[in-house]
């Protein structure tokens, strides 16, 4: 619900990222990993994007969502596994302490510019 | 769109293929291609703008010895009305204030005000709509409120299972609430509202007799999301459960004022 939001943050950060060396920058693509556990809606967010960059360097660039599976660690046993059912409880000893390791990441990666 | 611009070093074009050196500040690498394509190493979450303030907020809320709750529910669930019976209870002995977000009106905080508490109301009618309260606006918020005379800041978040999981506000808790009469399915619906919180509300017991479902198939479902998180089953509209509901948040606010005097 707050694509719009995400969106206008990565063109900001997109934006401060580029080298101010480059003329008349073009970014490409934009690489972005998006956790399964985050609230964001991929195909809203392309969309968003799309309106966000507008007049921006950013404007026309590839944006490219790569999802992240969510995983975890048991703090009892060392067990890690990939969540793929909405339980969040150790499958090998049925602990509830666990640890989240990936599943929420929001990261823009690199970015892609185009050469001068 | 210039504010946007941030001095950087210069990279050199290595025409022999990729190249890499730190961006001293920024920290970022930068890779130059062959082809002329750059590619650049940004490496940075996308909320962090959010979670500068709301390390702020924190140092700000730490500094007064203010406790935090961040309280969270879909709309309809109860939390306006679960406030009112719980500052009648915790005032006067704890100083409370509230923060409350709706995208519009100011019904909640005419309600809440009944309570003696200050209650700052925030529409995000003015922030485009939001459905969430972000750090920024808490900040905004703040200018309404004195953090000297406070032991508990509560802030009632807009009524969405969704965004708000996202941005963090300084907070000591946050604590989702779910009503009996939404369903039990609702935490696997909306996983990471149910990981995110450090407790749960089970609201509106009362009308458990009327429904298919009662509250423990409702506590399973929230601690198949998160198997250590307390829950409080619990009624607004009769006051059943708010003894150990707020046993509970008292121990918590006296241990970070204890902290504090230290």
């Amino acid at each position: 619900m707050h694509e719009m939001g995400i969106a206008t943050e990565i063109v900001r950060i997109v934006v401060e990222s580029i080298p101010d060396d480059m003329t008349d920058p073009k970014v490409e693509r934009i690489n972005l990993k998006v956790g399964k556990l985050a609230a964001v809606v991929s195909q809203s967010l392309q969309f968003c994007f799309e309106v966000a960059a507008k007049e921006t360097p950013a404007e026309g660039a590839d944006l490219h969502i790569e999802e992240i599976a969510v995983s975890a660690s048991c703090r009892t046993c060392g067990h890690r596994w990939q969540i793929d059912d909405p339980v969040f409880r150790c499958p090998e000893c049925d602990s509830g302490s666990i640890e989240m390791l990936t599943g929420r990441e929001l990261d823009i990666e690199s970015i892609e510019l185009a050469g001068e | 769109m210039f504010d946007f611009y941030r001095t950087q070093r210069h990279c050199h074009h290595d025409p022999k293929g990729p190249h890499h050196h730190h961006d001293g500040e920024a920290g970022a690498v930068i890779e130059s291609h062959g082809s002329g394509t750059r590619k650049i190493q940004v490496v940075r979450n996308v909320l962090d703008a959010n979670k500068m303030v709301a390390d702020r907020l924190q140092q700000r809320f730490d500094s007064h010895g203010v406790f935090v709750l961040n309280l969270m529910s879909s709309p309809g669930s109860g939390k306006t009305t679960t406030l009112v019976r719980s500052l009648a209870d915790l005032m006067p002995e704890l100083r409370c204030a509230v923060i409350v977000g709706d995208i519009c009106s100011t019904h909640d905080a005419d309600k809440l005000a009944a309570s003696g508490a200050p209650v700052v109301q925030i529409n995000t009618d003015q922030f485009g709509g939001e459905c969430h309260l972000a750090a920024h606006v808490i900040d905004t918020a703040l200018s309404g409120i004195d953090l000297h005379d406070l032991d508990l800041l509560i802030v009632e978040n807009i009524g969405n299972l969704v965004c708000p999981a996202e941005f963090d506000i300084g907070e000591d808790l946050k604590v989702v609430m779910l009503s009996v009469t939404e369903g039990e399915d609702k935490p696997i619906k909306y996983p990471l509202m149910f990981r995110v919180c450090d407790a749960a509300l089970i609201n509106k017991i009362d009308l458990v007799p009327y429904l298919d479902l009662d509250t423990e198939t409702i506590r399973k479902s929230i601690l198949q999301i998160h198997p250590e998180m307390p829950t409080f089953a619990i009624s607004a509209k009769t006051g059943d459960g708010f003894e150990a509901w707020l046993g509970w948040l008292r121990e918590k606010v006296r241990h970070k004022a204890g902290i504090q005097t230290i």
